[in-house]
């Protein structure tokens, strides 16, 4: 028998027939969606009278657009509104489970549908968003689609596509102390390219995967889209299996076990090829920080904007108002955001307050701390990191995709910086004109101390266990 | 979806690599509960300065440049899924983008509306983006039934690699839709045999 990869056990598992010389019919486990992307394909299925055909496969949240404060009063903005009122009413009358603004279960999707586990190992999972890679770190098939793919599902439960190709990243030995999986993930980036992963589904392996924790796992795959792969994939193990148990809609006693036993046999055989292989050391890596306006123009904190003779560099350049050469350490920032499905997990928060304990945010700088759900945001109060966010200044909202890409009124002002935790630094991002430097929620927590940015691996920081 | 064979137009350049779906559409901009109106917002933050004017150093702005097709750097369409992007260029009156190299999802996205992603080479995108910048008025013809790109009145011309089936359906105006619904009793036996 052919040695086959995790991805490729997946996929094989969910082909209901193929098109000769064509794409194949994939069949999709769960369909999450949310209210930017969905209501035009409710729209076309209802203009070509077809039904929804599995609306309990579905599962809605409203989180793109949505406030971080004041959730419990009408929303302010009325393109907003209106956009979740017809999330609402789609839900309602197409039989789909919605946790709309308030519900206990709300939040950005791909921080809701891990922690209730909807997302499982060995499932076939889209949404109508490009960061839909992070249920990845199951060993799940995830990845975004269109809005005429979200109408493909909704009609049949099923995608036509192209078997993509395959991608190992490999990063080896000990990660050192202050580096988290955001650094991870932006050395990777950095290093390959934001285009290096476009065709392939990427593999991650190698110990530094093995010993994170799934939400560790959940910020790598989250940037997967950002090398250009569609997903990123980590085999699922023991540590998988561990967070998974028990959560709202994990499966229950037998059939978990059952489950188990399946799952373990997903892991990429001995010896399986993949189209394109990188391996990494970890001891390479070093906190990280982007200068530029896409994911891949990034450098280790300490280093010195590299000097390319490129236009597209150097527009980029231009729109960040940064120099070749320079570095950025010491620089003035005055905003930052420690949100968005990359970096809006319990485990963010404990790190960030590790950090924030004791001390005071500078006067400078507006900061916000947006958890990406309702219960990562009661975590944050029961644990008490609330109270240390308070006594240091800062003010926990509420949750939501927020100023990762400042739908709503979390937007960062024109030509002022933002060392943030999310995921894309593209011009406009964080509002129009505003300048993103992506960082880990450690990063982002001490420029908020500071007011500038410091050489995190220069203090006498200690993570704790988190 | 709108049936697509040959088009030979005039086309605008636009040489920056990495174009991502915030630029053609920005986030603010997705509050549209309908699939129409989007073009007028295509490129928002570049076609106009931050005071609101018009940026007449944009080429979309710049009055020489006119066409249905887009002649854009290295990963086009790279970034967020949003299928805004595709029908904010669609929209705005383009038929075919040209790039060296699409994201994934945004070419999907423009396949399934009827919008040509055409990859060319990094060598075959210089001469396009020289001929438009030499000559304006230079038009290009694009012909899916044969794969090809070239420019007019001149002997410039490549192969572009299309899936046959994305093929088939832009020719004749057909989408997945119809497809995956004519499987229906496949999906479901397929359902019936996993349960």
């Amino acid at each position: 028998m052919s040695k086959k990869t995790l991805f490729d056990k997946v996929w094989d598992a969910h082909v209901v027939d193929a098109i000769e010389n064509g794409p194949q019919i994939l069949y999709i486990d769960k369909h999450l969606i949310h209210e930017v992307t969905s209501p035009q394909a409710f729209n076309e299925l209802k203009a070509r009278n077809i039904p929804i055909f599995r609306p309990d496969q579905i599962v809605a949240t409203a989180d793109h657009n949505t406030p971080t404060v004041d959730q419990h009063l009408p929303v302010k903005d009325d393109l907003s509104r209106k956009q979740l009122k017809q999330l609402s009413e789609n839900c309602k009358a197409n039989y789909i489970t919605l946790y709309e603004l308030g519900h206990k279960y709300n939040g950005i999707v791909h921080v809701m549908a891990p922690e209730l586990g909807i997302t499982q190992p060995g499932m076939t999972i889209v949404c109508g968003d490009s960061h839909t890679s992070t249920h990845g770190a199951f060993g799940s098939i995830a990845f975004g689609i269109g809005t005429s793919q979200v109408a493909q599902v909704f009609a049949s439960q099923c995608l036509l596509l192209t078997k993509p190709k395959s991608l190992r990243v490999t990063v080896n030995g000990t990660l050192k102390k202050g580096v988290l999986p955001k650094d991870v993930i932006l050395y990777i980036i950095a290093q390959i390219g934001t285009n290096a992963g476009t065709g392939y589904f990427c593999e991650y392996a190698g110990d530094v995967f093995e010993n994170m924790s799934m939400e560790g796992r959940m910020t790598v795959c989250n940037m997967s889209i950002e090398m250009g792969a569609r997903g990123g994939m980590i085999a699922p193990d023991q540590t998988t299996f561990d967070y998974v148990k028990d959560r709202e809609f994990a499966p229950k006693g037998k059939d978990f076990e059952d489950k188990v036993a399946y799952w373990k046999t997903l892991p990429t055989d001995e010896g399986a090829i993949f189209d394109k292989e990188y391996t990494f050391n970890a001891e390479d890596i070093e906190p990280m920080i982007t200068y530029g306006t896409n994911p891949g123009m990034g450098i280790k904190i300490t280093d010195n904007i590299p000097q390319f003779n490129d236009a597209s560099f150097e527009k980029s350049l231009k729109y960040m108002d940064f120099k070749k050469g320079e570095s950025l350490i010491d620089k003035t920032i005055n905003y930052v955001f420690i949100g968005s499905c990359t970096n809006s997990r319990i485990e963010d928060f404990r790190i960030a307050a590790q950090y924030i304990k004791g001390k005071q945010k500078a006067d400078n700088v507006t900061a916000w701390l947006v958890p990406g759900s309702k219960q990562v945001e009661s975590q944050i109060i029961e644990e008490g990191l609330k109270s240390i966010f308070e006594n240091a200044g800062f003010k926990l909202r509420q949750p939501g995709c927020s100023a990762c890409l400042a739908m709503n009124d979390d937007k960062i002002p024109e030509g002022e910086y933002c060392v943030s935790t999310s995921n894309r630094n593209f011009e406009g991002r964080q509002g129009q004109g505003s300048r993103t430097i992506l960082a880990s929620p450690l990063v982002a927590a001490a420029t908020a101390i500071e007011g500038k940015i410091i050489d995190v691996t220069a203090t006498n920081f200690v993570a704790e266990e988190i | 979806m709108e049936k697509f064979t040959t088009l030979q137009s005039t086309a605008i350049p636009l040489a920056i690599e990495n174009i991502d779906t915030d630029q053609i559409i920005p986030a603010r901009f997705l509050k549209a509960t309908d699939r129409n109106g989007f073009g007028e917002n295509a490129f928002r933050d570049w076609r106009f300065n931050k005071d609101g004017s018009v940026n007449t150093d944009f080429a979309l702005n710049q009055k020489e440049y006119s066409g249905s097709i887009l002649v854009a750097g290295n990963n086009f369409g790279c970034g967020s899924s949003r299928e805004h992007a595709a029908w904010a260029l669609t929209d705005y009156g383009f038929k075919v983008v040209v790039s060296s190299f699409f994201a994934d999802i945004f070419k999907g996205n423009a396949l399934n509306n009827g919008l040509l992603p055409v990859q060319v080479s990094d060598d075959f995108l210089k001469v396009l983006l020289n001929e438009i910048k030499e000559n304006p008025k230079t038009e290009l013809i694009v012909n899916l039934e044969k794969q090809t790109i070239s420019v007019a009145n001149t002997s410039f011309k490549e192969h572009f690699e299309i899936d046959p089936y994305k093929k088939t359906c832009l020719i004749n105006g057909y989408d997945d839709i119809d497809y995956l619904l004519s499987k229906k009793e496949l999906i479901t036996q397929f359902e019936n045999q996993r349960s």
